[in-house]
C-alpha cells in the first residue's frame, strides 16, 4: 500500500495486561461505554412527572421504540421483555459507530516499531466486538425461542420428520440459516463501518479535507443506519423464533 | 506476477464481481417498494421499514464480498 494510508484489518495491540492483549478497539469499546454511562446518568439523574426538555426527547423516543416492538411482537409483555436488550444493542452500536467521527479518535497515536498505532478506533471496526454482539443476539434469538415455546416444539422447527423427506430438509435449511445468522450478524455491521473507515481515508488521500466531508456525512448516517438494522433484525428473528413452527398451521389449513 | 500484485487483481475482482447480484436485488427491491407506496401511500412507513430491512439483507451480500476482498488485500 502507499505511504500514506494507515489501514489496518485487525484492530492493532497497544499493549497487555496480564497477557491479555490491550488493542485499540477495546480502548474505543470501552470509551464508548463510559459515554454511554455518563450520557445515561445526566438524563436520568432527575427523573420528575413533569419532564423536562431533556427528558421529554428521550420518553418520546423511547416510546415510539415501544411502541413499534409491540406492534412488532404483538403483545406489551413481550415488548417490555425484550425492550432492554433491543435498545441497549442499539445504543451501543450506535454510540461506538459515530464515536468514530469525533475529532482526536483515529489521529492520536503512538508509534510502535516505527509503526503509527492510533489509541482509538471505531470499535466496531473490530470483528472480535461485532461478532461478540452477533452472539449476543443469537443466543438471546434461540433461548427465547425455547423459553416461548419449550425446547421440544422449538427443536420440531429444525429437526421434523412428521411432514416428510422435504419437511426434513426444510428443518435442515433452517438450521444453516440459522448459524448463517452469525456470519451475516458480525460481517454486515463489520464490513460496513471498516468500509466506511477506508472510504474516508482513501478520500482523504486523493482530495484532503474537501471530499471526506460529504463522505462522512454518508458515514454518519450509515453508522445510525447499521445500529437500527442490528437492532430491527434482532427484533424481527426474535419474533420469528416465538412463532408456532410452520408445519402445524398448514396442517391444521389442510383440515378445515 | 508477484503476490502483491496478484492480490490487488484480485481485490479488485472479489469486489468488483461481487456487486453485481446485489445491485440487480437492491434495485428490484427499492422499485417495488416504490411501486408499492404509490399504490397506497397509507402504508409507507411500515413498507420503508420493511424495505430497509430487506435492503439490510441484499447489502450484506456486497459487503461479504468487500470483507473478503479486504482480507485478501491486507492481510
Amino acid at each position: 500500500m502507499s505511504g500514506g494510508l494507515h489501514i489496518s484489518l485487525a484492530a492493532e495491540r497497544l499493549g497487555s495486561v496480564f497477557g491479555i492483549p490491550i488493542t485499540n478497539g477495546l480502548v474505543a469499546a470501552w470509551a464508548t461505554i463510559i459515554v454511554l454511562i455518563v450520557a445515561a446518568f445526566f438524563i436520568g439523574r432527575r427523573p420528575t412527572l413533569i419532564p423536562g426538555k431533556m427528558q421529554n426527547v428521550f420518553e418520546m423516543l423511547f416510546e415510539f421504540v415501544l411502541n413499534y416492538m409491540e406492534e412488532t411482537l404483538g403483545s406489551r409483555a413481550l415488548a417490555e421483555r425484550f425492550f432492554p436488550l433491543i435498545v441497549t444493542i442499539f445504543l451501543f452500536v450506535f454510540t461506538a459507530n459515530e464515536l468514530e467521527f469525533f475529532p482526536l479518535i483515529g489521529s492520536v497515536g503512538v508509534t510502535q516499531n516505527g509503526v503509527f498505532v492510533p489509541i482509538l478506533r471505531a470499535a466496531t471496526a473490530d470483528l472480535n466486538m461485532t461478532l461478540a454482539l452477533a452472539i449476543i443476539s443469537f443466543v438471546t434469538i434461540e433461548v427465547s425461542g425455547i423459553v416461548a415455546l419449550g425446547i421440544l416444539k422449538y427443536g420440531s422447527k429444525f429437526v421434523n420428520f412428521k411432514t416428510g423427506v422435504m419437511g426434513f430438509f426444510v428443518g435442515l435449511l433452517e438450521i444453516i440459516g440459522n448459524l448463517a445468522r452469525l456470519v451475516s450478524f458480525s460481517f454486515r455491521l463489520f464490513g460496513n463501518i471498516f468500509a466506511g473507515e477506508v472510504l474516508v481515508a482513501v478520500a482523504m488521500a486523493f482530495l484532503p479535507y474537501l471530499l471526506p466531508v460529504p463522505l462522512m456525512l454518508f458515514e454518519t448516517f450509515v453508522g445510525l443506519l447499521q445500529a437500527a438494522i442490528f437492532a430491527l433484525l434482532t427484533l424481527v428473528f426474535i419474533k420469528l423464533a416465538i412463532m408456532e413452527p410452520h408445519g402445524e398451521e398448514a396442517h391444521r389449513e389442510g383440515a378445515h | 506476477m508477484d503476490l502483491d500484485s496478484a492480490k490487488t487483481i484480485a481485490f479488485a475482482l472479489v469486489v468488483g464481481l461481487g456487486v453485481i447480484g446485489p445491485g440487480i436485488g437492491l434495485g428490484i427491491l427499492v422499485s417495488k417498494a416504490l411501486e408499492a407506496i404509490g399504490r397506497n401511500p397509507e402504508a409507507s412507513g411500515t413498507i420503508q421499514t420493511t424495505m430497509f430491512i430487506g435492503i439490510a439483507v441484499t447489502e450484506a451480500l456486497a459487503i461479504f464480498a468487500l470483507v473478503v476482498g479486504f482480507i485478501i488485500k491486507f492481510t
